[in-house]
């Protein structure tokens, strides 16, 4: 259903994360085309932006806490010997153990970057992504256990949570991070 | 060498077709970063290690399966390296660099691997028109293939790592070029480009020498690669492009409206301007052949190729134009090689439509 008028199926969708909280805005086509048309008013504004972004509340400048300046011990990276400053110089890693070793620094730049996001949402490597892909069906069945118990769904959320039990414990077999192959 | 045969063997499949949209849209690009994790990122690696690399890499590609071709850029003169990055194919960054850097090519040059640019590998997809998800698709699809024999260096929180912090996560940078020359004459851009900016998208002009946005061509791209899928990431840019299409679309109409005849003066002025001209700047080449891109899309002009701002814009580069001349030329040359290259161009078109009468 659309959110503007409440009337008309949705037929535009626009999905957006801020923060890792994801948010949608659903209109219909003749609202999103009014919104659309409305830059013709001279009204000092990309309107139809303006109004998704609105809804979105996507602030244009991300409010964001400065790096920790206090602890100063130089960090440096096991792999390539990059230190965190060197980084922030060049703007560039040196190695992809860059990312581990730098990881307490990453999170306020990446957010920077990265409209507020910090953790990949994205596609997995489909060999190497082994364990990973199971962890994350196992956050994704975790929410759905969750909304089935609100629901008092008991016999499907018992289902849920088995399917949970021998993911775990086949993540377990695998070793848990696997990472280091 | 014959304009036609030049034409067939420079342009690129995404140049010369009409894709989805191509009224708006010329062309869609994907591009994927990725890294392996063993080895150092461009920014550091020794010769030895880019070495490494770059077989590793190019096994990979090779048991993938693809049927590209790969060009090393120490074996390539800085004429022909020029005319790839003209072409889109690499970036001028792998131009630059001659230390064990390639680019794998398929044979109509809409997929491109580079290797050791600013990370290991870049997978490329160029299509024509807008085919955001058809060129996504295709993308993974190679991503996928190399990965079955490619450790990629990737985290379950930073996913996959690069060696710029502004393309770790999916690595993804999804673009289409508009060509916008109604919310240009409407003055929209200026608007627009900032909005866009709140949907973790960026719009660019391609500017020439100057800072004016030639041939009111934009891309709108992504900047956030991380915290978003593959999916809704180009899915965004596609609903963003859809309602730029939609205003373009209005805004042209509006100008028909109000002031058709100044509009249909201006694209025949520039038309005359194309086809007549004996010594032409690029920048003039670029609004000229906006305008009667316009014009064709309009109905105004109906014997030429859609296609010819797309082809123009990049033959009358300087590399182009000096490849096609066989050799060096100075900048004034240039300007009258470029109105030639034009002028046969057009005439190629016309002669098409009327047996040739009409110079
Ligand atoms: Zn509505
Ligand atoms: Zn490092």
């Amino acid at each position: 259903m659309c959110e503007q008028c409440q009337e008309r199926p949705a037929a535009v969708h626009l999905k957006n994360v801020v923060n890792g909280k994801k948010t949608e805005v659903h209109l219909c086509e003749v609202c999103a085309q009014d919104k659309g048309e409305a830059f013709m008013n001279d009204d000092g504004a990309f309107s139809f932006n303006h109004l998704l972004a609105g809804l979105l509340n996507v602030s244009p400048v991300m409010k964001q806490s400065q790096p920790q300046k206090s602890r100063r011990q130089p960090v440096e990276c096991s792999g390539c010997q990059m230190t965190f400053d060197q980084f922030l110089k060049i703007g560039k890693f040196g190695c992809p153990k860059c990312y581990e070793s730098f990881r307490e620094q990453l999170p306020p730049i990446l957010k920077r970057l990265h409209s507020g996001n910090t953790v990949h949402q994205g596609k997995l490597p489909e060999r190497q992504g082994g364990t990973i892909h199971m962890k994350r069906k196992v956050t994704e069945l975790r929410s759905d256990l969750k909304a089935l118990i609100e629901q008092e769904e008991f016999e499907q959320a018992a289902e849920i949570r088995d399917q949970i039990r021998s993911l775990e414990a086949e993540i377990r077999d695998e070793g848990g991070g696997a990472d280091e192959s | 060498m014959s304009l036609e045969k030049f034409l067939s063997q420079a342009v690129s499949s995404w140049m010369n077709e009409d894709g989805p949209s191509s009224e708006i849209v010329l062309s869609t690009r994907i591009r994927l970063a990725r890294n392996h994790h063993q080895y150092a990122f461009p920014t550091v690696f020794t010769k030895e290690e880019a070495q490494q690399t770059a077989e590793a890499v190019g096994a990979a590609v090779r048991q993938a399966g693809y049927p590209l071709e790969e060009l090393k850029m120490e074996d390539l003169q800085g004429l022909e390296k020029r005319v790839l990055v003209e072409k889109h194919l690499i970036s001028p960054n792998l131009a630059e660099d001659s230390g064990s850097s390639s680019v794998w090519l398929s044979d109509d040059e809409d997929i491109s691997l580079m290797v050791n640019e600013e990370d290991h590998l870049r997978i490329q997809c160029l299509f024509p028109g807008l085919q955001l998800k058809e060129a996504l698709r295709k993308a993974l699809e190679i991503d996928d293939a190399i990965e079955q024999h490619f450790d990629y260096a990737f985290d379950e929180n930073f996913g996959y790592l690069t060696t710029c912090p502004t393309n770790v996560g999916t690595g993804l940078r999804a673009s289409v070029m508009m060509h916008l020359p109604g919310l240009m004459m409407t003055h929209q851009m200026n608007r627009i480009i900032p909005a866009i900016g709140q949907f973790g998208l960026v719009a660019r002009g391609i500017y020439g020498e100057g800072s004016e946005a030639l041939g009111n061509i934009f891309q709108i791209s992504n900047q956030t690669t991380l915290g978003k899928s593959e999916e809704d990431i180009t899915e965004d840019l596609l609903h963003v492009v859809d309602q730029i299409i939609a205003q373009e679309k209005s805004a042209r109409e509006a100008l028909v409206k109000s002031s058709g005849i100044q509009l249909e003066d201006r694209v025949f002025r520039s038309y005359g301007t194309l086809r007549y001209s004996r010594v032409i700047e690029s920048k003039e080449a670029a609004k000229c052949l906006s305008d009667v891109r316009l014009g064709i899309d309009l109905g105004f002009i109906e014997n030429v190729s859609r296609s010819i701002l797309n082809e123009l814009m990049i033959l009358t580069q300087p590399g182009f134009l000096q490849q096609y001349a066989g050799g060096f030329l100075r900048p004034v040359e240039r300007d009258i090689r470029r109105a030639s290259l034009i002028r046969e161009r057009l005439e190629m078109d016309v002669s098409k439509d009327k047996g040739g009468s009409d110079i």
